[in-house]
């Protein structure tokens, strides 16, 4: 049962990095890809019916991770206070962008909302791709299952970690340049040139950035945490993943696929939740590791959370379909806005 | 350690207040969009789509406000209150996610459309749309309030042994009965917020003769909404609600009326200033007899004072929270006297010539967001000194790892964000009025 639950968490969140992941791409190219204020509406256009809905898939993973292991929660959102505090304004300073730009047409304006949107969005994609770090890396747990991490301490991977070390600025860097990738293709579809061409370019320029990092912080991720590699010989199936996401950004490369930056994306992140399962917060070495057995609610509540969460999945991913299908295709020729 | 409590309540106490401020409109108003958008599309009246497309400007300025600042609160339970999250989370965690899957994805599907969408779908699936924002957001309301009134009133769930709280019954969990008064008293609130600003930027038109045809629509929408919300706010939802704080919270009813010494026949105090310290009121004006006659329906029923519970049981801020319920009942009274009164002008055909009204109307804007903020603030404020009523005290819920210097720190970045947020909130939905409901496009 408590597999179950740890697989839809994981869903969820996989849910918001490929969604709400090219929201905050397009926010990471903004500036590259459109180069004057029309075309930065158009860029911000391709997103707009879309950013909230994909947001909620955040909350929808914080409310399902509070639902079945509240310990975890309430260890990792005070331990992770300082981040978690830096991601909630950045939410706030990205979405008031993006829903109050297009409210007023004049030169002072836009260009603040954009530096304002695209600033926050890249901005998040690195604060979330170092708190996957922390999560690999571990964090060191009290006899209480607590901790509270400072943003940054000696920038080593020591005893006395910070939430910055050069291996979380490492899996940040590789985040922002997935995602602004991941943007960049979404883009492709979604806008007319000269944006979709500059897009193409972008996101051709990205992919060797994207690759090369990948195999570094891979090889970061085992030699921080050396553990990883127990699961893998275990249960050799699960070598699929990395291999999916390997032949995915082979794809990306190739065919400029947005849908193959999506399938890239998730299957780096179902990788990493692979090799950490059944731990869902490691722990400095030395100390007890937050785990799906004690962290998880009772028995009762989870099953009976699991009797309505599954329709209203279905439920959520229904307005989905049909949101996507409402805006499918590119949006008319800029209308002169 | 005492410093860093007390700050980890003022970061909750002023991100909900703050975040309150924006849904409090926003569910009455896609109420009240919905009942545009129905009378639009019947009667294919192009005037009331008009109005519908005005509010829904403003709906969706409030609504980015209130999406903005609502993602805080969903964190705020683990990062500022991890013992609580982790003591609660059992229980609680269920209807927080449930708020995620069934309302969020429902609203924010639907606002999509009703702000992008006009142009790309047709006017039945436009009106759907404001349907679904209307159901999304009502059922947002109703989870957090199923969440809050465990809080106050704590069912289906059991204590382990070892102190843990466990769920034991889902559909008693949903089903508690604190919920449903609450809920009703609170969104009619919402519906008091929302229809007072509708009339009073209907009577703001008028007063200047500028968009006078749509403001005499928005007195004729705003007006009955506004009566029939004031009036069930007192009658019957207030007073199941007071019912249900007397037989369950007798301590925090005491607190609340500023009744110190127990007896039969209590009188309630209608003004007076608490002193605490002498356990007395000073400067009573009070009914006699009505006290007991509201929370018991008897006149002479008995009505605990603060006497007969230990200091330790007492609500920790009686003063202010004797004043928040005071200034509540008292707002709330006065909008029923003015809607009525706007009501009766109404049906008379006079509303739209009577300036006194109309100035009156236009007045009252702020006055329903401090009465839903002194009703929120009486509902928690009397909870104390309980984070879980009769389980979990405030003082044990707090995140213990995290600093005062790190609570202040946030604490301060919310205020710093907030006040521009609500600057630039300001600017833009003056820049729509101003603008009206038909802009030269």
């Amino acid at each position: 049962m408590e597999t179950i639950w740890f697989c839809l968490v994981a869903f969820c969140l996989a849910a918001y990095v490929v969604l709400d992941g090219f929201d905050l791409g397009v926010g990471a190219v903004h500036w590259l890809v459109a180069r004057n204020s029309d075309e930065r509406a158009q860029s911000l256009e391709t997103i707009g019916p879309f950013w909230d809905g994909n947001e909620v898939w955040l909350l929808a993973g914080g409310g399902t991770l509070y639902l079945s292991f509240p310990t975890l929660y309430a260890s990792a959102f005070s331990g992770f206070y300082l981040p978690l505090m830096i991601v909630l304004w950045l939410l706030i300073l990205r979405g008031i962008a993006i829903e109050f730009r297009h409210l007023i047409h004049d030169d002072m304006w836009t260009p603040l909302w954009d530096v304002v949107f695209s600033g926050a969005s890249a901005l998040l994609a690195i604060v979330f791709g170092a708190a996957l770090g922390n999560v690999v890396r571990g964090v060191p747990l009290d006899a209480n299952q607590e901790f509270f991490l400072p943003l940054w301490t000696d920038f080593r991977v020591s005893a006395n970690p910070g939430i910055l070390d050069w291996y979380t600025i490492l899996t940040g860097l590789l985040a922002l340049a997935a995602l602004a990738q991941h943007g960049a293709l979404w883009i492709c579809l979604k806008a007319h040139d000269p944006l979709e061409s500059r897009a193409t370019e972008v996101a051709h320029r990205l992919t060797p950035a994207v690759a090369a990092l990948t195999a570094i912080v891979t090889i970061a991720s085992f030699s921080v945490r050396p553990a990883l590699i127990g699961n893998f010989a275990a249960m050799p199936w699960g070598c699929l993943f990395p291999i999916i996401a390997i032949g995915s950004l082979w794809v990306v490369h190739t065919r400029k696929s947005f849908a193959a930056s999506c399938a890239y994306l998730a299957s780096m992140l179902v990788s990493v939740v692979f090799s950490v399962y059944p731990e869902v917060l490691p722990a400095s070495p030395g100390a007890k590791p937050l785990t799906i057995q004690n962290t998880a609610a009772s028995a009762y509540g989870l099953q009976v959370g699991l009797v309505w969460w599954i329709p209203g999945l279905l439920l959520a991913v229904g307005y989905a379909v049909f949101l996507y299908r409402r805006f499918a295709g590119k949006p008319d020729r800029p209308s002169a806005t | 350690m005492d410093n860093a409590l007390g700050l980890h309540r003022l970061h909750f106490a002023f991100t909900i207040t703050y975040h309150y401020l924006f849904p409090q409109l926003t569910m009455g108003l896609a109420l009240l969009i919905f009942v545009m958008k129905t009378i639009a599309l019947r009667i294919g009246d192009r005037r009331y789509e008009a109005a519908a497309q005005f509010w829904i400007r403003i709906f969706g300025i409030n609504f980015a406000m209130g999406v903005v600042t609502g993602i805080p609160m969903e964190f705020q339970f683990g990062t500022n209150w991890s013992r609580f999250a982790k003591a609660a989370g059992g229980v609680i965690g269920q209807t927080l996610a449930m708020e995620g899957l069934y309302s969020f994805f429902l609203e924010s599907t639907f606002l999509g459309i009703l702000l992008y969408g006009r142009d790309r779908v047709g006017p039945r699936i436009h009106w759907m749309a404001s349907l679904g924002v209307f159901v999304g957001s009502w059922l947002s309301g109703f989870f957090i309030i199923v969440t809050d009134a465990w809080m106050q009133h704590p069912v289906g769930h059991r204590i382990g042994a070892n102190g843990e709280i466990i769920l034991d019954s889902l559909s008693a969990y949903l089903l508690n009965p604190w919920a449903y008064a609450q809920y009703a008293h609170n969104m009619m609130g919402s519906v008091v917020t929302a229809s007072a600003v509708v009339c009073s930027i209907g009577a703001f038109y008028l007063l200047r003769r500028e968009h006078e045809e749509s403001g005499r629509l928005f007195l004729r929408i705003g007006v009955p909404a506004f009566a029939l919300s004031s009036v069930m706010m007192i009658f019957p939802t207030g007073d199941i609600q007071g019912k249900m704080v007397a037989l369950h919270q007798p301590v925090t009813l005491a607190a609340m009326e500023g009744h110190f010494e127990t007896r039969a026949g209590a009188p309630m105090n209608v003004l007076g200033q608490p002193d605490v310290e002498r356990q007395r009121l000073d400067n009573p004006l009070q009914l006699p007899n009505v006290l007991s006659m509201i929370s018991y329906g008897r006149w002479n029923a008995e009505v605990k004072g603060l006497n007969e519970v230990p200091r330790d049981q007492w609500p920790d801020n009686i003063p202010l929270l004797y004043y928040s319920f005071h200034i509540m009942v008292g707002l709330g009274t006065i909008f029923v006297a003015l809607s009525l009164a706007a009501f009766a002008a109404l049906r008379l055909r006079r509303l739209f010539t009577t300036k006194p009204l109309l100035w009156a109307m236009l007045l009252a804007l702020p006055f329903p967001y401090i009465a839903n903020t002194a009703g929120w603030m009486t509902a928690e404020l009397g909870r104390q000194p309980w984070l879980i009523y009769g389980i979990m005290r405030t003082a044990e819920g707090s995140s213990a790892r995290v600093s005062s210097g790190n609570a202040l720190f946030t604490l301060l970045g919310f205020m710093g964000l907030y006040t521009v947020l609500g600057i630039l909130f300001l600017f833009l939905v003056h820049r729509e009025i101003m603008r009206g409901p038909e802009p030269n496009e």
